[in-house]
């Protein structure tokens, strides 16, 4: 027996030397060298600094503010922010877009609390792209634009979902519904091989997209 | 629909036309034969018998082979509990968040969970654990859980494989007319042969798709809209390799595969269903090369397949339609132009409710748990279909190793039934089973329902169990039963909402562990683990030495598809049989109301 653990002793430290070691610090070197954007996550800049990655959503939010022009705050003190209607907005997130504190939002499938979450959810939505498409129902409203993702992350929106902020996007920037579709378009993201998963569009990119495409 | 199934089988077709490969190569690999790769990797693996002071020529008897197991997982078990609870002095580089220990008792959970190969996590990754801790800590288990349960798989082939006491059986390495094997030369080459060249593989392709691989701080910047925000770092695509290939599961990140900078695209997330399944699908093909049948394997595999496929169409059936909770809200869940629709809360745009669908089938009847969904938020039948492929106890497809050693189980069971039913002695592969080996195949196959049952009734039945549930309704249930049946039989996969730890702040700060639900769940992981192997070593010891006699005209033959029929009616028996009225209670009456709780 004493035998046997100084074997498994010595195998337990030989094995996390080579496989806790050598491996990642063999795989990190490759990657820093060979794809150093990929592995570095995929940070886009704007300017020379980092506003973002492309595999992460961010909110595109701006404060509420009062009648004098001051930014009005919550119960907690915290600022009050709506969605800025210049930018495509990312699927509903329960983390506040948090990559470094994911959690699951946790939504059953008969709980009464996630109803009243979707019910709000679609009657924010269609109060914010109704205005700009008046032919919008709930029924045309595709289902990630009112369901949390698993990440609280998700950087894509479908390609309904796009089409639809598309009219208020363009409408605020005063800029024409067919060059905002188009940058959809470049912003989409199509399924791998043509068969696996979803196409999608980079939410970030796509309002990286709009911003450089005025500015010029 | 129709772009969904396609998805699905045109993966399922990759996989199935790889495996034989794989299997083949494993075959020798395990059988002591010369491959390919031996080139670069004999030195390495010379150096660490030298080291180890064992000789690979050397066959342990199923005692010592059991010894060896016992005292490597124990080492492991303690030199983790130490990195996990040290982490306030790991070095800053391997430690930039400044992370504290997590408290004992989740750290005790979280140790038998990656030495069992369950990875069950009650702890999020990147708010608790150091680079270190992930990397030299949790990684390194994952190679070495799965390596373990390889080991035994082996050992139980070649039991069955010797042809008794005279002979030597298939290529392999039996010098002792006992031995089932060198424990050490077992994990040795599953780790050099097996593990460590496809999670090169995987990691270096994971990190080109955008995996984080690096070591550096959260990177502090400001959004386009002008608010703070934060972009993780660390050592992620080198253990998610490792975490899909030996069907550990344990996420670098709290939500696991679901987040981007785990599997960032449609295409990763192939690469990681398919990192997770190929082990296991090719088992069956190693089995039958090492026993010189190769349509038992091909039976097994069939079997095996057939209840794979049938979670899959299920799940995603069931996902397409949306949930109750959405209908009632006015949300469509249709399919529309731009959109396949169906039940997204909780899943990513990218992968979309098919791809979604087949990880969630995969990731649960291969006892993998990663998750690439919120499992909570599935509907009620698409939720059941987990529950289901747990309550197979992992003899569909299952862990590394695990999976068929369970598999065969269940085949010694379905022997013995067949035996029954015409009359004659059971036997397998001209083995005769005697009424010891029956016995002790019983005793495998129900250790770990007991162990489920057992642990939720303690659960449910006591105040304890509460404080980790968080849903209301027959959801609150499923929770328990579900964290119960993941860790008895090394799943890992979550109910998300079941907590063990409450951690208020990142790094650890004011965190205090679910002691009851800490203990009972780590408890449950070991029992689970090492009880199985124990049963599957001592028939190992049993089988070695038997002769073999000549298959006669009343010989049950046990690579047909009607014995294929039966093996598969038995994994549903006794896992149904078992767990159908704790089901009832919670992922069936989901799936039967529209009320909500």
């Amino acid at each position: 027996m004493k035998r046997q653990l100084t074997t498994a002793a010595v195998a337990v430290v030989l094995f996390t030397l080579v496989l806790g070691a050598g491996y990642p610090l063999a795989i990190t070197a490759v990657s820093q060298l060979a794809f150093p954007g990929a592995a570095n996550g995929s940070k886009l800049t704007r300017d020379g600094r980092v506003v973002g990655s492309r595999l992460v959503a961010q909110a595109f939010t701006k404060p509420v503010l009062d009648a004098r022009g001051r930014p009005r705050h919550d119960a907690a003190g915290d600022a009050l922010t709506a969605p800025d209607p210049r930018y495509f907005q990312p699927r509903p997130s329960a983390t506040g877009y948090s990559a470094t504190a994911t959690f699951f939002a946790n939504r059953g499938p008969n709980s009464a609390a996630a109803r009243d979450f979707y019910r709000d959810a679609l009657a924010a939505y269609l109060a914010l792209e109704r205005p700009h498409d008046p032919s919008l129902t709930a029924r045309a409203v595709p289902v990630d634009a009112v369901t949390t993702s698993g990440s609280g992350v998700d950087p894509q929106i479908s390609i309904a979902n796009a089409h639809i902020q598309a009219h208020r996007v363009a409408a605020v920037r005063g800029i024409a519904l067919a060059r905002v579709d188009a940058l959809v378009d470049q912003s989409t993201d199509g399924r791998f091989a043509g068969i696996a998963g979803e196409p999608g569009v980079n939410v970030l990119e796509l309002d990286l997209a709009l911003d450089r495409s005025e500015s010029r | 629909m129709l772009q969904g199934f396609v998805q699905i089988g045109v993966f399922f077709a990759i996989v199935v036309a790889l495996a034989p490969l794989l299997g083949r190569y494993m075959a020798r690999v395990f059988g002591g034969e010369r491959v390919a790769l031996g080139r670069v990797v004999r030195p390495l693996e010379r150096t660490l018998y030298r080291v180890l002071r064992v000789d690979p020529e050397h066959s342990q008897g199923w005692k010592a082979y059991a010894t060896s197991l016992l005292a490597f997982s124990f080492v492991g078990f303690l030199l983790l509990y130490l990195i996990l609870r040290t982490q306030s002095i790991h070095p800053g580089a391997l430690n930039p968040q400044g992370f504290h220990s997590a408290t004992w008792d989740v750290s005790f959970n979280t140790v038998s969970s990656f030495v069992t190969n369950t990875n069950w996590q009650f702890y999020g990754g990147e708010t608790t654990m150091t680079y270190l801790s992930q990397m030299a800590g949790l990684a390194v288990q994952n190679f070495l859980s799965a390596a373990v349960g390889i080991a035994v798989l082996v050992a139980l082939i070649r039991a069955l494989a010797a042809r008794g006491e005279r002979t030597r059986g298939a290529g392999d390495a039996i010098a002792a007319p006992d031995g089932i094997g060198s424990f050490w030369v077992d994990i040795t080459r599953a780790t050099l042969y097996v593990l460590a060249p496809l999670s090169i593989a995987g990691a270096l392709v994971l990190a080109s798709q955008g995996v984080l691989q690096d070591f550096s701080h959260y990177l502090h910047f400001t959004t386009v809209t002008g608010a703070a925000s934060q972009l993780p770092g660390g050592p992620v695509a080198s253990q998610i390799a490792i975490k899909m290939l030996g069907t550990n599961g344990g996420g670098f990140f709290n939500v696991n595969s679901a987040m981007p900078f785990e599997n960032p695209s449609a295409f990763t997330n192939w690469v990681e269903m398919g990192l997770m399944f190929v082990i296991p699908a090719s088992l069956p093909f190693t089995y039958g090369r090492m026993v010189a049948n190769r349509r038992q394997g091909v039976a097994i595999f069939g079997v095996m397949l057939t209840l794979l496929l049938v979670s899959t169409v299920v799940v995603y059936v069931a996902e397409q339609h949306g949930t109750p909770a959405q209908h009632l809200a006015g949300v469509s869940t249709h399919a529309m132009s731009g959109s396949a629709g169906g039940n997204l809360e909780g899943k990513e745009q990218r992968f979309g409710i098919a791809s979604t669908s087949a990880f969630t089938a995969l990731t649960t009847v291969i006892s993998c748990g990663a998750v690439n969904a919120a499992l909570e938020s599935f509907t009620g039948i698409g939720g059941l279909v987990p529950f289901a492929d747990l309550a197979y106890g992992e003899s569909v497809f299952g862990g590394v190793g695990t999976g068929l050693y369970t598999m065969l189980l269940y085949v010694l069971l379905a022997v013995f039934l067949g035996g029954l039913m015409v009359g004659r002695t059971p036997e397998y592969l001209g083995k005769k089973l005697a009424a010891r080996d029956i016995k002790l195949v019983t005793i495998g196959t129900i250790v770990t329902p007991f162990a489920v049952l057992v642990s939720t009734t303690i659960a449910l039945a006591t105040k304890y169990g509460r404080p980790s549930v968080f849903a209301s309704g027959p959801q609150g249930f499923s929770e328990t039963l579900y964290a119960y049946m993941s860790q008895a039989n090394n799943n890992g996969s979550a109910l998300a909402g079941f907590t063990g730890y409450v951690a208020p702040n990142a790094g650890n700060l004011g965190a205090h562990g679910i002691t009851f639900a800490d203990l009972l769940g780590g408890v449950t992981m070991l029992f689970g683990r090492y009880v199985p192997i124990l049963v599957v070593l001592a028939i190992a010891g049993s089988l070695v030495t038997r002769r073999v006699s000549p298959a006669g005209l009343g010989t049950m033959r046990t690579d047909t598809p009607t014995f294929a029929f039966m093996l598969g009616g038995v994994v549903i028996l006794v896992g149904a049989l078992t767990f159908f009225p704790a089901l009832l209670l919670g992922p069936v009456v989901q799936g039967l109301t529209t009320r909500l709780f």
